[in-house]
Formats: structure tokens, sequence, C-alpha cells
């Protein structure tokens, strides 16, 4: 087990800016996590959110800044397998013809040579992963037999297998039951005891408050980011959302 | 015509056998069909069919230019079918027009400059050939070229057989743990191209991208499982050639039309009678919540 050194930053984001061939997605973004913190990620549909993860993961290339993951290059995290990414259930193809197992054996992948031929370790990390999820009696079921929930927690074992120490969650409680979210809050608390670094983003207010120490509100850049009780307040929370009173978005006892 | 009566199952079978330019038709188009066949999968899961059919119609002035200047026509193919990838790319950043729209004008523009260069450049380029196919009059230089293209393409699906169907499903997982997917968006391309190449001598330039998509399609409906998915195109892919050879031999019809028609066929059948994902079974299913 390697040994997790709490104060260095697993997460490094300074002044980053993405654009989409001239359209500014995202700018001036500074994010700074360390291990064991979850963070939600808060931010109105097109803020840039899903931008955010994209460029923590290499899938798109910064224009302006810097990231360091855990004090080296997004190269070098995508190599070690450092980060893993939970897709929302509306970004992937529920119809692709492909078991639990073979999802969740893809988290192996970047480690395995390149005829990607599981090695006992790897059946074994899929095994265990499985079992975290409690998917065990659907290893072979195809993904789109699968309820919404049951198809997140395959995808949150793809990460798990993965061993990687960060974890990115695109609304993870969005089309879930309750049992999954039982089960996601549960391996939430496990993780953040690993020394693993959340990052999640969410709509649910109440989600926010209930599992993440810190909060980024981002609307194309950051409008606020701290720790949940001083930063998540009503104010903030208008400013990210363009105006809208937090009543509408709680409810009124908020 | 009266002809067929007479025959018996066997002799139906056996008859063509005789003839060399029919075993090597068979042999050559059953080939061309695993080849396509195996990609075939992944294009359409992938969502590729218009690409198949930009790429496939591309190739037209790479194959005129190739036999006029003598060189291997794979290469010509080879070289325009990337290249209007490559266009359309750059097309589709630089401007406002959206995607499927420059794919249209790009692979009309280079199909119609195939068919002006095929009527200008003097040369034994049989236009017919080209967009029809011609499995019965393949030459012994050809069937080299596509007995090498296919092990090509084939290695190469095999190789990356897994990264591939990770790239078709999730590229950004993929990318996220290290894969590069810039290759595999590249190799998947290279591979369509080589596949319309060997494909267009078949059915044609026209037909070509049929073998790139219905196998894949008909498999789709099939089953779940993303290797069986490949198996059963593969087989289907193959069979249909062999039908469709086998009735144009015995109803002198168009080969390469009726090697398409078989694939068809047996789409239409799996769309109707496929155990879960066919008309009939939905029927049952909507019978069954009344």
């Amino acid at each position: 087990m390697e040994t997790i050194n709490y104060q260095n930053f697993r997460i490094e984001a300074e002044n980053i800016c993405v654009d989409y061939n001239g359209k500014v997605a995202l700018y001036d973004a500074n994010l700074r996590l360390k291990p064991g913190q979850i963070c939600g990620l808060v931010g109105m549909n097109g803020a840039g959110k899903t931008t955010f993860f994209n460029a923590l993961t290499g899938f798109v290339n910064i224009s302006k800044g810097k990231i360091r993951i855990n004090g080296e290059s997004v190269r070098s995290a995508q190599k070690d397998q450092t980060i893993a990414y939970v897709p929302q259930n509306e970004g992937i193809d529920s119809q692709f013809p492909i078991s639990v197992w073979d999802v969740v054996m893809m988290g192996r992948y970047g480690s395995m040579n390149i005829f990607r031929s599981p090695r006992e370790s790897d059946v074994q990390a899929v095994k265990n992963a499985i079992e975290r999820v409690d998917l065990t009696d659907h290893l072979s079921t195809p993904i789109g037999n699968l309820s919404g929930g049951q198809r997140k927690r395959t995808f949150l074992a793809r990460a798990i297998a993965q061993r990687a120490s960060i974890l990115l969650l695109d609304e993870p409680f969005s089309g879930v039951d309750i049992r999954t979210e039982k089960l996601i809050s549960e391996l939430f608390i496990q993780f953040k005891n690993e020394g693993k670094t959340i990052l999640l983003s969410t709509h649910d207010m109440i989600h926010v408050r209930e599992f993440c120490d810190l909060v980024l509100l981002i609307n194309k850049t950051v409008v606020a980011y701290g720790e949940t009780s001083e930063v998540f307040t009503p104010e903030n929370i208008t400013t990210t959302f363009g105006g809208i009173s937090p009543d509408f978005l709680f409810g009124p006892e908020s | 015509m009266e002809l067929c009566s007479f025959l018996t199952l066997d002799s139906f079978i056996t008859d063509p056998l005789t003839h060399d330019f029919m075993r090597k038709a068979l042999l050559m188009s059953s080939l061309v069909a695993a080849v396509c066949g195996f990609l075939s999968s992944y294009l359409t899961l992938k969502g590729w069919a218009l690409m198949g059919d930009a790429v496939s119609h591309s190739v037209m002035p790479g194959v005129v230019v190739a036999y006029a200047l003598g060189l291997p026509f794979s290469l010509g193919a080879f070289i325009f079918g990337v290249g209007s990838v490559a266009l359309i790319g750059f097309i589709k950043q630089k401007s406002r027009v959206k995607e499927d729209t420059v794919i249209g004008l790009v692979f009309t523009g280079f199909f119609a400059l195939g068919i002006v260069l095929v009527s200008k450049i003097k040369s034994n380029i049989d236009l017919h050939s080209i967009l029809f196919g011609s499995p019965l009059g393949i030459s012994l230089s050809d069937v080299k070229q596509t007995i090498l293209i296919s092990l090509l393409v084939v290695i190469l699906l095999s190789i990356f057989r897994k990264d591939l169907m990770l790239y078709c499903f999730d590229p950004r997982h993929a990318k996220t743990v290290g894969i590069n997917v810039f290759f595999l968006h590249y190799l998947l391309l290279t591979c369509l191209s080589l596949a319309a190449v060997v494909g267009l001598q078949s059915v044609g330039i026209i037909l070509v991208v049929a073998m790139l998509i219905t196998p894949g399609a008909t498999a789709y409906l099939l089953t779940d499982k993303f290797d069986n998915m490949t198996v059963i195109s593969v087989l289907s892919a193959i069979i249909s050639s062999l039908i469709g050879i086998y009735v144009s031999f015995w109803f002198d019809l168009e080969t390469g039309g009726s090697i398409v028609l078989a694939q068809t066929f047996i789409f239409l059948f799996a769309f109707l009678f496929a155990p879960r994902y066919g008309i009939f079974k939905l029927k049952k299913l909507f019978a069954g919540y009344k």
C-alpha cells in the first residue's frame, strides 16, 4: 500500500482556460484538492462542469494555465492510471453490446499489455470491484439490461478496478434508485478513508451539504470556492445560477 | 431459366465450382466479406455509417489516377480515402456548416472528380467494374493485392480489437487511462479506407458501404455480446457473398447487387425475427402488457 502524504495536493489547477474553436468554455479557473477531500462542482448546464472534468483528464487541451496531478503532468497521470472518470448515465451508449464484467475490466486496460489480456491480478481486481458495488449477480448481464442505478454502479466499479487515487464523477446521483444512492454514499466514506480525492458534479444541493467538504461554484469561471459551510451560501448560489433565487432551487424551507 | 428446374441442390452448388473464375470469385469475395464484416461491428457501433459511405465514394479518383499512372490501385484509393476524411475534419472545424452536410459535399465532390477523370484519362479503366464491382473478372495482381490488404486489416483489427471496442464505447475513459485515442481514430479510418478498397472489387464503389454496415447492423440485432457480434457479422457477410455469387451465376444477375441484396434480406430477417430485438418479439411484449 502506498503511503499518502495528506499535505501534498492531488489536483492543482491554476488559471486554466479552455476554448472550443474560439468559444470560451472555461477561463481563469483554479482548484486545489488534497487526498481525502470530497469537492462538489456546482453550476448551470453549460457552466463548464464537463469541460473542467475534460481538462483534468486531458480529454481536451487547456489553452492557458497549468494542471498538476500529484505534482506531475496530466500526461503522466494518464500513464499512471491516477484519474478515473465516472460518466453521466446519459453520456454512454447503454445499447452497446457489452457486459458488466467487460466494462469493469476496461478499468484495467491502461495497465495491461497491448492485447489487453487480463492477468490473474486483473481478474481479481475486477471481481473485488464488482463485489464492492454489489453487482456480483450481474457479472455477464449486458449493460442495456441494467437499471440506471446498476449502470452507475458498473462505472463506479470500473473506477475502483482502475485503483485510481482521483475520482471524477459526473452527476453520480442523477437517475439512481435509493439503494444505489445509499451504496454510493457508503463508498464515498470508504474512498475518503482510503485517501482518494473526489470531485463530483451535481444538481442536487442537498447532496453537496451531505457529502462535500469543499464546494466549487462555477459559471464559466470560479464564482466561489472553499469549505461548504462557508461558501455554499444563498448569495453565492444565486450568483452561480445567474440570479435565480435559492428558494427556487432548494424549496422554501432552506 | 428452364435449366434450373433440372438442377438438384447438389449441382446448384457444385456446377459453378468447375469454373476457375467462379472458384476465384467465391474465395475472394468471401475474404473481402470477412474483412468488411469484421470492421462492420466497429463502424455500426461508432455510428460511422455515413463516414463509411464518404470514404468508399472518395476513393474513386484515387483508383483512376493509380490505374493511369500504373500504380497499385489500393495506394491511390487509400490516399484519397484518408484525404477525404482529413478534408471533412478541416472544413468542419473551419466553417459553420454542419458535419453531415460537410461529409455529403466532400464525398460527392471526390466522386464527381473520379467520374470526370475516367472520362478524360484514356486508359483501359472499366468504369462499370469500378462502380458496380467485378468479382468474376478479378485479375491475378488484384488477387494478390486483395489478399495482402485483407491480411493487414485483419491483423490490425485483431491486435487492437479491445482498444477499438473501448474507443467506440467510451473514448473519454480510454484517454483518461493513457490509451492513444488519436491513434485509434486514425487506425479505424485506415482500416475503413483499406476495407473500402478491397470491398469495391466485390460490389463496386456505389454499394461497398453496404458491406461495411449491413452485416454489423444485422449482428447488432442478434446479440448483446461484442465478440458474438463480430462473429455473426463476419459469417453473415460471407454467407451473403456466397449466396449473391451463386444467384448471380444461375440467374445471370449483376453480382455486386446480388451480394448486397442478400445482405439486405438477411438484415430484414433479423429485423423481423431476432429473438430479442426483432419486430415480432416486440409485438409479443406489447401483447403481454395488455
